[in-house]
């Protein structure tokens, strides 16, 4: 069980978050080929090790905000607001 | 009275008999006991039966870490299997059971196996019952296992669930713990103790008085989460079990403890020494032994042998022999030990053998007596002698107790100078003190004799493993650890191995030539101890399993006879049967009711979704494959919301309240997904959207009244609007007031009737259903649940989000393509829409289907089409009958369904063909549309 610095609440209980993923995609533009599309949809990097990455504090002040979190300690390094690049 | 059981030391505390069964046996033993000191002070040697061989076993330590004496307690519901009788206080009339032996625990005619042991080594269940199937032999095995009974019924006692916060969290209450504890709490710091037994070490005084040090007796610190999660399992209620259902106590509790930093005093494990018939009842640890003298003062027999390769058994050894004990011999495997331990031994006339460890054991059921092999330098053995006793005391050495370190991610690595795994590097959040951090025993010796035959030299007590299983799942090629944990289930038994395990590795080394320190140990999981599944679950079961949502006309209904049914998170009124009555006879009832009449639906739980703001109607054209600029103020207009995939995540109105509010409805399940989905997009993709989302499902009841004569039943009310056709019609919304109260009134229809869906606010709803039953009564108005209105929709052919569709479905594959290859300005899902794999000309397609008479079509049955190639073409997904002739329909996804009008295709269930069903328009009553637009 993580507990997740919330850039707006502070730290709190990873059951109070859900998982949004990875952060920073770069979608696509339209007139990309079907299978540029296809990969934007279906390809996401699974990395060992810093990972950016989107949460949801739903059972709080209901905010995404981004992550950096090692995925082999689990460590987060960052959060911070979305629209922010992190550093 | 003098303190019962033969075993019991004249220095026993007098005290009132309690009195107890084991195996249908009466005993007594007195407060304060455990089942095992009750049990060894009665001299009952025999508590269970090894898993394999069926040998005799006895009580062999004292903690959570006891290999043989695992007992069931209770009988009935009541039942707890699998409990370490080392921990389950003695209360009165407590029913043991060992669950072993046939016919009887010390007469087990299945000991035969053990006769024929060769033939049982690693792998024999794999190599030999495969053939034909492992299930022929299966509930022969588990017999013979003797795993304990499950309980007959629902567990009847109450479990709960804590939360807590500290910066240091002391697991382990001795006097490494205290002293961490109280120089914690000294400093200012918000302190929690945790002790596994119902008492502290002695240094208390301190303590008591730090008001920000807690202390949580019978707890046990079970699993380290990730950022310092640390639960915990505590026995709470004194009885144990049963009666803690009707008490104020719980049985059990789980702690769930977020902390700063933990230190770890948990101690160590001893270790046993491995030699020839090492498992016979009467060898213990000479540890354990020490405790069930010092609190129970009980022996551990009469004529008692102590074997050591470390300091630690020669205190023990003085205890013993004070207290009246005849220790006959201590036997050291090393060559020399301090002078101080042996000159204290000697004073009390015990002898002493130095260089000696024991090789073998003789006896059946118990221990008669144990041969000692003298060692020379290089612990071979050169001579052997043998002595009697009724009790070998082992200890071969202590293992810190470093399980949570390791489940924090801590790296333990074997150290060849105390023989036992050690942190290799310290972990940040975890201090360790005391015994786990430098194991009193110091230094190891040997402690795996070299004499002997290694299938009689047991490893893992609990599962039979020895020596011999070790060395040949390495001679079939087992090298990791895990593998030959694996294959001989070396330590997988409840006791996950606690003891053994240092000995083990130095076996494994040894077979495979190498240095126990280049060999790994297999992952500590957790939990640290088993956990009772109650107290993991805690107070979230039955009915607080997951929140019941209930509408605020579920009491009004309730008393209209509804039958109650769950929808989702949602419980609803599926139907509303007479006495008597069947739930399929009164759907039959209800859908003519609304065809030929006129009925009335709780349609509350449909989600609904407000967005306020300038660019409402904006932000909802970006989610719609269906043009929403277009919408004029009062108009109402039914759209799917799609996947950026493309496939359709919702389907619901979209109502034009206002120039800057805007009402979406979503699916009934869908009402909270569907809202953080457009939360996400407003504040990740388009923060500058001048938008508000606001879910408001549960502010607003909503009351769909159906049928021919609904209007003339809504005048009644007196609206303040017109609900003419032409002033009101289809698909059209009024802002106004019913019955004094504001009021939303929709037409919209899935039904297919004209119907007016009328919202109020949630507490004005029973009123409003009551005054329309009432207006209604002269026209024969009546309720209908979920059942008649899913069939009633069916026939129409409206989709059913998530039961005719799926996560593969595209707009076009339910007859949406046009609209959404229409509208022009993009929204999300539209780009994926043209990929190759969501035009595929043979794509799962919605339609109808007609069956014949004879047969209904059953729901989920898959369909073949004439000459088909294929396993399935396809398959049903929503049944019925239909109004018109009460012949079967269906509609069904099918591969190019659209193709396939006039096809007829078999229907195949459970491996047959069933029947046969023709393809028609998905739309079987009222194509045109006429009764809604009426």
């Amino acid at each position: 069980m993580l507990r997740i610095p919330c850039p707006y609440c502070g730290p709190r209980d990873e059951a109070e978050f859900n998982y949004g993923g990875p952060t920073h995609i770069t979608r696509p533009q339209l007139s990309a080929t079907d299978t540029e599309w296809s990969h934007y949809l279906y390809f996401r990097e699974n990395p060992k090790g810093l990972y950016r990455e989107r949460w949801l504090h739903f059972a709080g002040c209901g905010q995404w905000f981004n992550v950096l979190r090692d995925t082999v300690t689990h460590e987060i390094h960052q959060a911070y607001p979305m629209g922010a690049s992190g550093e | 009275m003098s303190a019962p059981g033969p075993y019991r030391l004249s220095t026993a505390r007098q005290d009132e008999r309690l009195d107890f069964s084991f195996d249908g046996r009466k005993f007594y033993g007195v407060h304060g006991d455990t089942v095992a000191s009750a049990l060894l002070a009665n001299g009952v040697r025999i508590v269970s039966r090894s898993f394999k061989f069926h040998r005799p076993r006895g009580i062999f330590s004292a903690g959570y870490e006891e290999p043989n004496a695992i007992v069931q307690l209770h009988s009935g519901a009541e039942v707890i299997p699998g409990e370490r009788a080392p921990l389950v206080p003695l209360i009165p009339g407590l029913q043991v059971s060992s669950r072993v032996g046939w016919p009887s625990r010390s007469f087990d005619l299945l000991r035969a196996i053990d006769y024929v042991h060769p033939i049982f080594a690693a792998g024999f269940y794999n190599k030999t019952f495969i053939w034909p199937s492992w299930h022929l032999y299966e509930g022969w095995i588990r017999k013979l296992a003797g795993l304990g009974h499950a309980p007959t019924g629902p567990d009847p006692d109450r479990y709960d669930t804590c939360h807590a916060h500290c910066d240091v969290l002391v697991i382990g209450g001795g006097e490494a713990g205290l002293a961490a504890a109280v120089s914690a709490g000294s400093a200012g710091q918000r302190v929690l103790l945790v002790e596994q037994s119902n008492e502290l070490g002695t240094n208390t005084q301190r303590l008591r008085e730090l008001a920000q040090v807690t202390v949580l007796t019978r707890a046990m610190a079970v699993i380290y989460y990730d950022h310092d999660l640390v639960a915990l399992t505590q026995k709470v209620s004194p009885t144990l079990s049963g009666e803690s259902a009707n008490g104020a106590l719980p049985r059990e509790r789980l702690w769930l403890v977020r902390t700063g930093r933990v230190i770890l005093a948990t101690g160590g494990i001893e270790q046993p020494l491995i030699f020839c018939n090492n498992d016979r009842p009467g060898i213990m640890l000479a540890g354990a032994a020490g405790q069930y003298l010092r609190r129970h003062a009980v022996a551990p027999g009469r004529e008692v042998v102590i074997a050591t390769n470390n300091d630690t058994a020669y205190p023990i050894a003085c205890e013993l022999r004070e207290a009246g004990v005849d220790v006959t011999a201590l036997v050291d495997a090393r060559e020399e030990v301090p002078s101080h331990l042996a000159a204290e031994l000697r004073a009390l006339r015990v002898p002493i053998h130095f260089s000696t460890m024991p090789v073998d054991t003789h006896g059946f059921s118990g221990l008669k007596s144990v041969s000692l092999g003298t060692l020379n330098n290089r612990d071979q053995v050169t001579a052997v002698s043998t002595l009697p006793c009724d009790a070998l005391l082992v200890s071969g050495g202590w293992s810190p107790a470093l399980h949570l370190f390791a489940q924090a991610g801590g790296k333990l690595s074997f150290s060849e100078l105390t023989r036992t795994f050690q942190p290799v590097a310290p972990h940040p959040s975890i201090e360790i003190v005391g015994d786990a951090a430098s194991p009193p025993s110091g230094a190891g010796a040997i402690r795996v004799s070299p004499v002997g035959s290694a299938a009689r030299q047991w490893i893992d007590l609990r599962h039979d493993v020895t020596v011999a299983d070790i060395e040949l799942s390495v001679r079939e090629n087992f090298v990791a650890v895990e593998h030959i944990k694996r294959y001989t289930t070396l330590g997988m038994s409840m006791d996950q191995g606690k003891i053994g395990q240092a000995p083990a590795t130095e076996v494994i080394a040894k077979a495979r030539g190498m240095a126990p320190s280049q060999l790994a140990h297999t992952t500590f999981r957790p939990p640290f101890v088993p956990v009772t599944l109650g107290t993991m679950v805690g107070r979230n079961v039955g009915d607080f399993y997951a929140p019941t949502r209930r509408t605020p006309l579920h009491a009004i209904q309730a008393e209209a006879g509804a039958l109650f049914d769950d929808f989702g998170s949602w419980r609803r009124a599926a139907a509303f049967p007479h006495p008597g009555e069947s739930r399929d006879a009164a759907v039959h009832r209800e859908i003519k009711l609304v065809r030929a009449g006129v009925g009335l639906y709780d349609a509350s739980p449909l989600g609904k979704i407000e967005l306020i703001g300038p660019d409402a109607l904006d932000f909802a054209d970006r989610f719609y494959i269906n043009n929403l600029m277009t919408l004029k103020a009062g108009r109402v207009r039914y759209g799917l919301m799609l996947r950026e995939s493309g496939v359709i995540f919702d389907d619901g109105t979209v109502t034009l309240l206002d120039e800057d509010r805007v009402l979406l409805t979503t699916t009934s399940g869908g009402a909270g997904r569907v809202a953080q989905w457009l939360e996400e997009w407003r504040q990740c993709e388009w923060p500058n959207s001048r938008v508000v989302v606001a879910p408001v499902t549960e502010q607003w009841a909503s009351v769909a009244l159906t049928g021919q004569h609904a209007r003339k039943i809504l005048e009644r009310l007196q609206p303040e609007c017109s609900v003419s056709n032409e002033d009101f019609p289809h698909l059209e919304f009024r802002k106004t007031r019913v019955l004094g109260s504001e009021a939303r009134i929709y037409r919209v229809s899935f039904s297919g009737e004209l119907t007016y869906e009328i919202n109020v606010f949630s507490h004005k709803a029973p009123a409003l259903w009551a005054a329309l039953l009432e207006e209604g009564r002269e026209f024969g108005i009546g309720p209908y649940g979920v059942d008649a209105l899913l069939q009633l929709r069916m026939e129409k052919g409206f989709l059913h989000l998530g039961a005719d569709t799926d996560g593969t479905t595209v707009p076009d594959d339910v007859g949406f393509g046009k609209p959404a290859a229409a509208k022009q300005r993009h929204y999300i899902g539209k780009r994926s829409l043209s990929l190759p794999e969501n035009v595929r000309p043979d794509r799962l397609q919605l339609v109808g289907l007609r069956g014949a008479r004879t047969a209904g079509i059953p729901i989920g049955s898959h369909l073949r089409l004439p000459d088909s190639g294929q396993a399935t073409d396809g398959w049903v997904t929503s049944t019925g009958l239909c109004s018109a002739d009460g012949m079967p329909v269906a509609l069904a996804l099918l591969r190019a369904g659209r193709q396939q009008t006039d096809k007829v295709t078999t229907v195949h269930d459970e491996g047959r063909v069933v029947t046969t069903a023709r393809v028609v328009s998905r739309v079987f009553y009222d194509e045109p549309g006429a009764r809604m637009n009426a």
